[in-house]
């Protein structure tokens, strides 16, 4: 499992980057949202994998009855999850933006910025 | 409860911008709220400097779980100073910007996104936890992205495409950093950090982690080749959009490197190395580039680039005398630039242009305001007694010590080109005969403001002026407080004691 | 989207899915749920009524913007925060609890206006990004 999740984590990075030096806008978006997705399957493989133990103390219990998955990474992915669906959100209506301003989705020929002036 | 101080400016920020979304409608009120609740995060944060100057390191643990457990918010003299910086800014940005914004601008939600912006500075600087600086940063983006978009003019949102894509790499760097440290260790308290960071068998994936972490804080902070975004997007937006992301938004990565790399990790002969390379290379592109700039926005821009350098530079050094002279230039440049973007936002206001080709006779037409704009530039510059002359003292002392000539050589390089650069302005924008230059259709120039407005404008600059001024003249006590806070750094045990060994 | 089955449904699902996010947003604090899943639910609902009827017929349903729902769900949040900080001089977001269960919802503390604050805030985002990229597209 932990083999898998590696190459997995391996393949998102991959294509996340090589989906971000593409010079399509749309290409970009979801070149950050593979990297993203990487990111947490990370933090969720180097958190440690324990399986069907839940973190949720039973009902009529005070602790836990036997060993359990460590709750921080869980909680750390919510965490980069919500941003990332903000970030993203607000990445996409950016890009539909910039497509209907720059009339391209070729960001080479984005350059207004860097024009001497 | 005392400890509750520390939170205060932080809670005020919030605050602020949720009061300012109630009235989303009424951009007059929203002015009004902004100003208001500036100035008193800016009185809440001198009391917390205060506390912690008297009576040291502050800590909080949110949620009252013990630390490492709970996300601890630490306030030692680097942060408080650093919370208190960020509200001058806030201060004199509000003012500035209550004038500067048009309502068309406003309306998008402007000046609830600042005071959320404040906030996640604020946040940034007092938090203790790893992950905790990490949602900061993404609060600190998120509203520094809705800032660069509003008004949706083409540079804009090209600029702000670049911005946005390289910002959120380096925020997946840096979480990609957290993961590796999480696996390693099993927390994320700073403090906790570096004991258990002692304790990892394996050095060499700590090491990596570092660099990852150096990558990360590297694009946000614009060292040498992860710069790009800078140039591109912060010369876009309004002056006082550019002034906030300008004074704090690269510091805010300095910060980071410097907290992390004195607080978490040993540091290593070839990371020393790597700063060292990385400091040269960023004085001299960011140098360079600012030579042959003709928009001065973009000039400011390729100057922040350098000056980070300088920063690096005294991080990459490594004594308590080198690191004196990072933050003193955090302190002076964070004024300094925050107000050179003012200066440039004030000169397009008077002339209806950034280009200093066409720029000119400014001090013929307004020789008393030209003398105010000379001391951000003078400042910067460092002409003695002004406040980029100190931290210099520092710097060199340091790279005396510890032998290394090529910074030297380089921190003087930096500087002699901030000269020239410097130079080359007033002579073209101040002393030049002036073209004329035709206002873009509905601008709104300096002259047909009301009183109040010009007075508004005119206050900003002057304050943050002050500021530097006292930076400049008062130089013994801001370096009393730049080695207090370097002592506090190299000597990392001070802050372990106070996260961990209180209640 | 034009079909009559998802529009006759539509008037059905949005009552349930809205109770059904009221009671994840309820039993969040001890059972996975809570106040973001819980308003993820909920903006579903009037995503799923949209679909049916019409952004315009979602809007009148609405009355008001849902972007005014922000403010709302985070002085909530914001208070619920502060809370302990000002009456019991304990850390913010320190939980505070009353001592005894409310019939139905069962423990009520601070927790729950904190998370009440986080699901209005949510519906509101999400709501306020939907609408912005369907009118423009």
């Amino acid at each position: 499992m932990e083999i898998l999740l590696a190459f997995l984590i391996g393949i998102l990075y991959a294509s996340g980057i090589y989906m971000m030096l593409r010079r399509s806008l749309v290409k970009l978006i979801i070149g950050i949202i593979l990297l993203g997705n990487g990111a947490n399957l990370l933090i969720f493989l180097l958190g440690r994998i324990t399986k069907d133990k839940p973190p949720i103390i039973p009902e009529h219990s005070k602790v836990f009855l036997d060993g359990f998955a460590d709750p921080v990474p869980q909680a750390l992915i919510l965490t980069a999850i919500v941003i990332s669906f903000g970030l993203q959100a607000f990445a996409i209506i950016l890009i539909k933006r910039a497509y209907k301003v720059a009339k391209t989705d070729d960001l080479d020929q984005m350059n207004t910025t860097d024009e001497y002036a | 409860m005392i400890n509750s101080i520390l939170l205060y400016p932080l809670l005020f920020h919030f605050f602020v911008a949720i009061v300012a979304l109630f009235f989303w409608r009424d951009t007059r009120i929203q002015r009004v709220i902004s100003v208001a609740g500036s100035i008193i995060a800016l009185f809440l944060s001198i009391l917390l400097f205060r506390e912690v100057w008297y009576n040291g390191i502050i800590t909080m643990q949110s949620g009252n779980w013990k630390a490492p457990f709970g996300i601890t918010m630490v306030a030692d003299t680097l942060s408080a100073t650093l919370v208190l910086l960020t509200n001058i800014l806030g201060v004199a940005i509000a003012i500035y910007s209550s004038t500067s914004i048009i309502s068309e601008r406003a309306k998008f939600g402007y000046f609830p996104i600042f005071h959320l912006l404040l906030m996640g500075l604020t946040g940034a600087f007092i938090t203790g936890d790893i992950f905790n600086l990490y949602v900061w940063f993404e609060v600190i983006i998120i509203s520094s992205f809705v800032l660069l978009t509003i008004g949706g003019e083409k540079p804009q949102i090209e600029g702000a495409v670049k911005y946005f894509t390289l910002n959120i790499l380096a925020s997946v760097i840096f979480l990609t950093a957290i993961a590796v440290l999480y696996g390693l260790t099993g927390t994320l308290n700073m403090a906790d950090l570096r004991l258990k960071i002692a304790l990892v068998e394996n050095q060499s994936l700590v090491d990596i982690a570092a660099l990852i972490f150096f990558i990360g804080f590297g694009i946000k902070s614009a060292v040498f080749p992860l710069y790009f975004w800078l140039p591109a997007s912060y010369h876009t937006p309004p002056a006082a959009v550019s002034a906030i992301f300008g004074g704090l938004l690269t510091k805010v990565g300095v910060y980071a490197m410097i907290r992390v790399f004195t607080l978490l990790f040993e540091r290593s002969e070839f990371l020393d190395n790597l700063l060292i390379l990385v400091a040269v290379l960023t004085i001299l592109s960011g140098a360079l580039g600012a030579l042959i700039q003709n928009n001065i926005q973009k000039l400011f821009s390729y100057l922040i680039i350098c000056h980070i350098g300088f920063m690096i530079a005294g991080l990459a050094m490594n004594t308590t005398v080198a690191f004196t002279g990072t933050v003193f230039y955090m302190i002076h440049d964070i004024v300094v630039k925050a107000n050179l973007f003012l200066v440039g936002g004030f000169i397009y206001r008077l002339k209806g242009s950034y280009s200093m080709r066409q720029l000119g006779g400014l001090y013929q037409s307004h020789p008393k305001l030209s003398l105010l704009l000379l001391i951000p530039l003078f400042s910067l510059v460092g002409i003695p007694p002004l406040s980029g002359f100190w931290p210099k003292i520092s710097l060199i002392t340091a790279g005396l010590t510890t032998e290394n000539y090529l910074l030297i050589a380089f921190i003087i390089f930096g500087s002699f080109v901030t000269l020239l650069v410097i130079a080359k302005l007033w002579s073209e924008v101040f002393w030049k005969e002036s073209e004329p230059i035709s206002f873009k259709a509905n601008f709104k120039s300096f002259h047909s403001m009301k009183k109040k407005e010009q007075f508004s404008l005119v206050f900003a600059i002057a304050l943050l002026a002050f500021v530097s001024l006292y930076i400049g003249f008062g130089a013994e006590h801001i370096q009393n407080l730049s080695s207090r806070i370097a002592t506090e750094l190299t000597t990392p045990q001070l802050y372990l004691d106070a996260v961990l060994k209180t209640k | 989207m034009k079909t009559l089955i998802l529009k006759t449904a539509s008037g059905y699902l949005l009552p349930v899915l809205l109770l059904f996010s009221v009671f994840i947003l309820l039993r969040g604090h001890y059972l996975p749920g809570g106040g973001f899943v819980g308003g993820l639910v909920a903006s579903i609902a009037f995503v799923l009524h949209a679909f049916a009827n019409g952004l315009e017929n979602t809007k009148n349903l609405l009355r008001i913007h849902p972007g005014f729902l922000m403010p709302f769900g985070l002085a909530i949040a914001f208070i619920s925060g502060l809370a302990p900080m000002f009456l019991y001089d304990l850390p913010f977001l320190t939980g505070i609890w009353f001592d005894e269960p409310l019939p139905v919802i069962g423990m009520v503390g601070s927790a729950l206006f904190f998370d009440t604050g986080v699901f209005l805030v949510v519906i509101g985002v999400t709501l306020t990004i939907i609408f912005t990229i369907s009118e423009s597209a």
